[in-house]
């Protein structure tokens, strides 16, 4: 047999094996996203409709109010629907990665008192699942290309990396929220705001470019702001230039919120169960 | 076969109980509020001598305290103790599902618990697919869950249910679909609680046989359970846990005879509930507790032991702190391997509405319950409408012991637990 499994637990030892315990606990990973999906589907006839369904309304209003009555410009040559759902699945995902993560773990508080895992493979696999969803409303983005016979330069390669980009973000944010709404409960009242009130700071239903350039570096420090810029720059082409400071800016604050996001949920961890 | 596999020195672990709240949690409003008034009270009295308490009675309580023992591969451990006593906590120390306040802990080999069955399985998802979710978040990889697959289908038999989602099922399938997931785990270190006390008696059989299975394979198992006759036939040491220490028993017999010791030393005439601890995950409202009981049947040479037949009479006492609209007595009664025998309501015979606060005394009177000589116990509860007023799980004990009727009624001969009232007839059919 191989080398006997060593464990040595102690009060505020950090746990050697965690890194190692998160790759052997892969299995649960999938396993769990794949419940959240299937339930997600199962229970609701009209879940898939319904991923769809809410980005595409969103994208409806936003386009009558800013592009219609608003008389936002667009950025380049493209449509305005174009423009604003480019910003619409990275936004979506972004929220709803919050939404889903910040109750992950209340939501399986039986799992996190009776069974040992790496306690962040619940928020992970919450931030999956609406990754689902994005890839649903990727769906749409196609139609609406096709609808408008808008075709995609070579820039539309950059886009996993943006992905990955919005995956981080989704994360960062989401660790914090989620290791705050175990410590206090009453988060999940601020949850539902924070995610709404993002939706009319960041550049969604309109262009970043409108933002005056004095403002633009502090507009940066939202860091979907990064991240949606970078999703309109790779889709729509063309002429849409990515203002460079304030994406670097972004970037930076993804990063930052990712760390101290993994370090945050990572030190509150060992409290949950006791918590929860 | 004899290296220590697992070593424990000096675990303690504490937990916070705020009497105020009921929610074990925090709410950010409160910090906030707290630091508010704390600020405005320095500000207001700046040379106060010391901040008074403000959220009060915040108690440090010690679920274990300064436990030590060694555990040699192969023995299986029966952990014993009243409720509250540490047991469960003990476990998810040591499966690392919480963190010790201080101590140490070293494993050599992998752990598996099974703190509960059917944890993480999901109501909507079938048979089949919550085998292999349950496996997985019970640590096993999906080509073991594959190799094992037939076999706990088997073991649970629910082959024809494979596919119908769980909610469907009926408990006691649940149950063995849940317990046979766990059962099939390969770790070399098994940590059960008491999970087997579920399912009908011929599936507990069948369980019983499969974890004496899992003992005989040279793995270390942890057993946890009320149910002196279980651990008895699995065990080989034992754990007693008391008020959060320990005490380690090489023989389980000796240590069964030390918890049922301290146990019986329990019984004085009467037992008071007020400094006593309830379980925390109730929520209970407290609006209305009991304060003492008392046996007060007749012919008690000893308090809390009756002759056969004697039927139990008890008084309790109950302080009602808040106008309750509609209060009801409950009381279950367990023998002495934990199985309910029977619960009572008090509301079935007795109406207590618009109880103005103050303390009443309830005498509750068994009737024709003919218990046989054994050693029984009494978990209390008060509730209204609107929830759990109080519940005192481990409340009491008495015995029923061995008289001259029982000698006639020739008890010694008789299986099961009581001896119900019959009526029998005869007649000659020519
Ligand atoms: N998260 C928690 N917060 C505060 N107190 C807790 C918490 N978990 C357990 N306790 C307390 O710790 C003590 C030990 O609990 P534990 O569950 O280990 O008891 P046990 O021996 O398993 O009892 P039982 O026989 O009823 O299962 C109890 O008094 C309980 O109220
Ligand atoms: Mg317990």
């Amino acid at each position: 047999m191989a080398e006997p499994h060593k464990l040595i637990i102690e009060a505020g030892r950090a746990e050697r094996h965690y890194w190692a315990d998160l790759w052997r606990y892969r299995e649960l990973f999938y396993f769990l996203a794949w419940r959240d999906i299937l339930v997600r589907y199962k229970q609701t006839a009209i879940g898939v409709v319904w991923a769809m369904l809410r980005p595409f309304l969103t994208m409806v209003v936003f386009t009558v109010v800013f592009g219609k009555l608003g008389k936002f410009p667009t950025e380049g040559s493209a449509p305005y629907p174009i423009m604003v759902f480019a910003a619409m699945l990275p936004w979506q995902f972004f929220a709803n990665s919050l939404s889903e993560a910040s109750n992950s773990l209340v939501g399986n508080a039986n799992l996190i008192s009776k069974v040992y895992f790496p306690r962040l493979i619940i928020p992970s696999s919450a931030v999956i699942t609406s990754f689902v969803d994005f890839l649903i409303s990727g769906a749409i983005l196609v139609a609406l290309m096709l609808w408008y016979r808008f075709v995609p330069g070579w820039r539309l390669l950059a886009l996993p990396l943006f992905t990955v980009m919005a995956f981080a973000a989704a994360m960062g944010v989401g660790l914090w929220l989620t290791a705050l709404n175990v410590k206090y409960r009453d988060f999940r009242y601020i949850v539902p705001f924070i995610v709404q009130f993002g939706l009319y700071i960041s550049p969604v239903g309109f262009s970043s470019s409108v933002v005056p350039e004095k403002w633009r570096m502090l507009y940066s420090v939202n860091p979907m702001v990064g991240v949606i810029d970078g999703f309109r720059w790779a889709i729509l082409g063309g002429d849409v230039r990515i203002f460079w400071p304030g994406f670097t800016v972004s970037n930076g604050l993804v990063l930052l919120s990712l760390t101290t996001g993994i370090w945050y949920f990572r030190k509150t961890e060992k409290k949950f169960a006791d918590l929860i | 076969m004899s290296d220590v596999v697992i070593k424990v020195e000096n675990l303690s672990k504490k937990y916070v109980i705020s009497h105020q709240s009921h929610e074990r949690y925090t709410a950010l409003r409160d910090v906030m509020a707290n630091g508010v008034k704390i600020l405005s009270r320095k500000i207001l009295s700046p040379f106060a001598f010391r901040d008074s308490p403000l959220s009060e009675a915040q108690e440090d309580f010690y679920a274990l305290r300064d436990v030590s023992f060694e555990i040699k591969q192969g023995d299986r451990v029966g952990i014993i103790g009243r409720n509250g006593a540490g047991k469960s906590t003990l476990l998810k120390i040591l499966s690392r599902i919480t963190e010790p306040t201080s101590g140490k802990i070293e494993i050599t080999g992998r752990v598996a618990s099974l703190l509960e069955v059917g944890t993480g399985f999901h109501p909507e998802l079938t048979g089949r697919e919550n085998i292999f979710l349950n496996g997985a978040i019970l640590g096993m990889g999906k080509a073991e869950i594959k190799r094992k697959f037939d076999e706990i289908v088997e073991f649970a038999e629910v082959e024809k249910f494979l596919d119908t989602p769980v909610k469907r099922y009926s408990s006691g399938m649940y149950v063995r679909l849940a317990f046979s997931v766990a059962a099939h785990l390969e770790t070399e270190i098994l940590l059960v609680d008491e999970v087997l006390a579920v399912g009908d008696a011929q599936f507990q059989k069948k369980c019983m046989g499969k974890m004496s299975e899992v003992g005989q394979d040279g793995k270390t198992v942890f057993f946890v359970s009320h149910n002196m006759g279980a651990v008895a036939n699995l065990c080989t040491s034992g754990l007693h846990l008391l008020n959060g220490k320990s005490k380690y028993y090489s023989d389980i017999s000796g240590c069964i005879s030390a918890y049922l010791s301290h146990m019986s030393g329990k019984t004085n005439e009467v037992i008071n509930y007020t400094g006593v601890k309830r379980p925390p995950e109730l929520n209970l409202r407290e609006g209305a507790k009991f304060i003492n009981a008392r046996m007060i049947s007749e012919k008690q040479e000893i308090p809390w032991q009756i002759p056969f037949p004697l039927n139990p009479v008890f008084e309790f006492s109950i302080v009602v702190e808040k106008n309750v609209p509609k209060l009801e007595l409950g009381l279950a009664l367990y023998n002495y391997s934990n199985v309910e025998i029977a619960s009572n309501l008090s509301s079935d015979k007795l109406q207590m509405e618009n109880l103005q606060p103050g303390t009443y005394k309830i005498v509750v009177e068994y009737q024709d319950l003919n218990l046989l000589p054994a050693r029984y116990y009494l978990a209390l509860g008060l509730r209204t409408d609107i929830g759990m007023e109080d519940y005192i799980p481990d409340a009491a004990q008495f015995e029923i012991i061995t008289s001259t009727a029982s000698a006639v009624a020739r008890t010694y001969i008789r299986k099961g637990i009581l001896i119900p009232k019959v009526e029998y007839s005869i007649n000659n059919q020519g």
